[in-house]
């Protein structure tokens, strides 16, 4: 099945001996130079990259402290170092996100600072060359801006910031990443990140309100493009598209629907993704991001909810307000936005709708906390939230829960290995041998409680983790959404008393 | 560009043999695809990629997977209508193998 070695699982994450270059070989798809232009982005490398270089450089330097004060602070005391699931899958000591972050420290070193500018080699600076181009190329898109390495950072460096700066300024040489500028592209023109049309979309719907009366025989809808309903949900397009994505799509309808709320799907925003911050653009970003505010302005609702999709939601949770804030034409007794698991927890909570647990019998689970909802949002109002809500949640749907070890949960959690812009197929090698920390800790609880569900919230983790599991000898199925699990246990129908 | 050469035709392709264009796509390009896969097209094979080609013309974009294994479950039964069936007739994932064979480009997202 592949041409690498797929990590063996033991049920242990051990610290590997360093192999210099072991993954130097594996780049990202270059952007044509079509694609370069249509997001804005000069179409090649130019003779004079290293002017632009240097002059995108200086720029984020001044715009964004941030980065500035991370590649200055750092003393390379090496908590990081293991900490990495790319590092202690690879070995490769390019992916210690120390190292990782010096490709970007020692051009800092050499043209910014005054010792680099004098000492060069001594002082670790490196000048630009088509070898360091070729290394950012590499390792900047062997981070998957997961903020693991941060968590234990004494001086709290932001490895992604680094990881987004690099991208963004090579973007600005006409380098950038064919998976991640088609995504962009599509999402500014046509709405999403699959290119999928508002027909398409419609059709798709009417497909899954088929597939529910078929199985229920309760009439739930699937509206779109419904002005004036009370709740705009904003979700991954992968929900219109690939499995398990879809059940969640299920369960979130059959939510609504029993809830007896009007809400409405958009086909101008009808994605939540924002790739535009996986490559560090500001105005990409602010575009993708202005998208669900206008349809919600257009649509006229009152309240704005998030499906599965973790940096979607880090994106909304986190950046909505400077971006395109304030929100006051929308209803201010609901949280802007609010998180799928919250919303229904919430009806859960008040008895608005029952879930019958023996309906999920037949799974032991246990919850993936994804990156971008864990470290760097929350949800619900109190503090942890993130952690909480979906556990809660999950825990009301089903009877077997439990969690994997403690030092890969919750903000120590492990990345699904295709996070930020690396879910493309020719990283696969990366992104099967990156999954591999949390792929130890699943084999652990798999061995002692016999878990074949692994509940996730994010719709990335979820297309990573179907493609990986089998390289790991485990079936694609046991992969699904909270809400899948919300959708089995739901009971439809007449309300008690009512 | 990467190419590929069928019956003295010249067909740009991407770094991963998609076609550059889909409305160039000829039957037996899905063919010569499969070969180079050592992949044998039975009927079942055809209909998803008819299915493909036909859903795309309609809507520009390949159907979600669902769509695809409910066609299938209506003509060769229910035990033949699942994702498990569609990873059988296209090893390497039924929406990037087998678009590639209908010519159509790959999706895009988190998919």
């Amino acid at each position: 099945m592949a041409d690498f070695k797929v990590p063996e699982l033991t049920g242990e994450i051990i610290t590997p001996k360093v192999t210099l270059g072991a993954t130097s070989g594996i780049k990202p798809f270059p952007a044509n130079e079509e694609l370069m232009g249509k997001v804005g982005f000069p179409a090649k490398k130019s003779a004079d990259w290293k002017v632009k270089f240097l002059a995108k450089m200086g720029e984020i330097l001044k715009k964004y402290k941030s980065v500035r004060v991370f590649l200055d602070i750092c003393v390379r005391c090496g908590a990081c170092t293991d900490k990495c699931h790319y590092y202690l899958s690879t070995g490769d000591p390019r992916n210690m996100p120390v190292y990782r972050q010096e490709l970007m420290r020692s051009v800092y070193r050499k043209y910014f600072t005054t010792s680099g500018k004098l000492f060069g080699n001594l002082a670790a600076a490196r000048e630009l060359s088509d070898e360091l181009l070729e290394e950012w190329i590499t390792y900047f898109y062997q981070c998957s801006e997961c903020r693991r390495c941060s968590v234990f950072c004494p001086y709290g460096i932001d490895t992604a910031e680094i990881t987004m700066a690099a991208r963004e300024i090579l973007d600005s040489i006409g380098i950038g990443s064919k998976y991640n500028l088609a995504i962009i592209n599509k999402a500014e023109t046509i709405g999403n990140n699959l290119g999928m049309g508002g027909p398409a979309l419609r059709n798709t719907l009417d497909f899954v309100e088929e597939e529910i009366q078929e199985k229920t025989g309760v009439d739930v809808k699937l509206p779109l493009d419904v002005e004036g309903a009370d709740i705009l949900l904003v979700t991954p397009s992968a929900d219109f598209f690939a499995e398990p994505h879809i059940f969640s799509l299920e369960g979130y309808a059959k939510v609504f629907h029993q809830a007896g709320v009007s809400w409405t799907l958009s086909s101008h925003a009808s994605e939540g993704g924002n790739f535009g911050m996986f490559i560090g653009n500001y105005d990409h970003m602010k575009t993708i991001n202005g998208r669900i505010w206008k349809a919600a302005r257009d649509l006229k609702v009152k309240r704005v909810i998030a499906g599965e999709c973790g940096h979607a939601w880090r994106v909304l949770y986190s950046f909505s307000n400077t971006l395109h804030g304030p929100f006051d034409f929308l209803d201010p007794n609901y949280r802007v936005p609010q998180h799928i698991c919250d919303y229904t927890l919430d009806l859960v909570k008040k008895g608005a709708i029952k879930l019958d647990k023996a309906a999920n019998d037949d799974f032991s689970v246990t919850f993936h906390d994804s990156c971008n909802v864990a470290r760097a949002s929350r949800i619900g109002n109190e503090p942890g939230g993130q952690f909480t809500i979906p556990r809660e949640l999950i825990n009301a749907a089903c009877n077997k829960f439990v969690d994997m070890a403690e030092e890969t949960i919750g903000e120590r959690t492990f990345c699904c290995g295709g996070g930020g812009g690396v879910l493309t197929d020719e990283l696969i090698e990366v992104r099967v041998k990156g999954a591999m920390p949390r792929m130890q800790a699943l084999k652990r609880v798999k061995d002692s409680n016999g878990v074949n569900f692994f509940a996730l919230i994010c719709a990335i983790c979820k297309a990573q983790f179907t493609k990986i599991f089998p390289y790991y000898g485990i079936e694609m199925e046991e992969v699904g959404g909270i809400h899948q699990l919300v959708g089995n246990a739901i009971v439809l129908g007449a309300k008690e008393g009512v | 560009m990467p190419t590929m050469e069928f019956e003295g035709k010249t067909y740009e392709v991407d770094e991963e043999g998609y076609l550059m264009d889909w409305s160039l796509w000829a039957e037996g390009i899905a063919g010569e695809m499969a070969k180079q896969d050592s992949l044998e097209l039975t009927d079942a094979h055809w209909d998803v990629i008819r299915f493909l080609r036909e859903y795309f013309e309609k809507y520009q974009i390949a159907p979600m997977i669902k769509i695809l294994t409910k066609e299938l479950a209506k003509k060769y039964g229910k035990e033949k209508g699942n994702t498990k069936y569609l990873y059988e007739l296209y090893p390497a994932g039924p929406a990037k193998q087998a678009c590639r064979y209908a010519g159509l480009p790959k999706p895009t997202g988190c998919v």
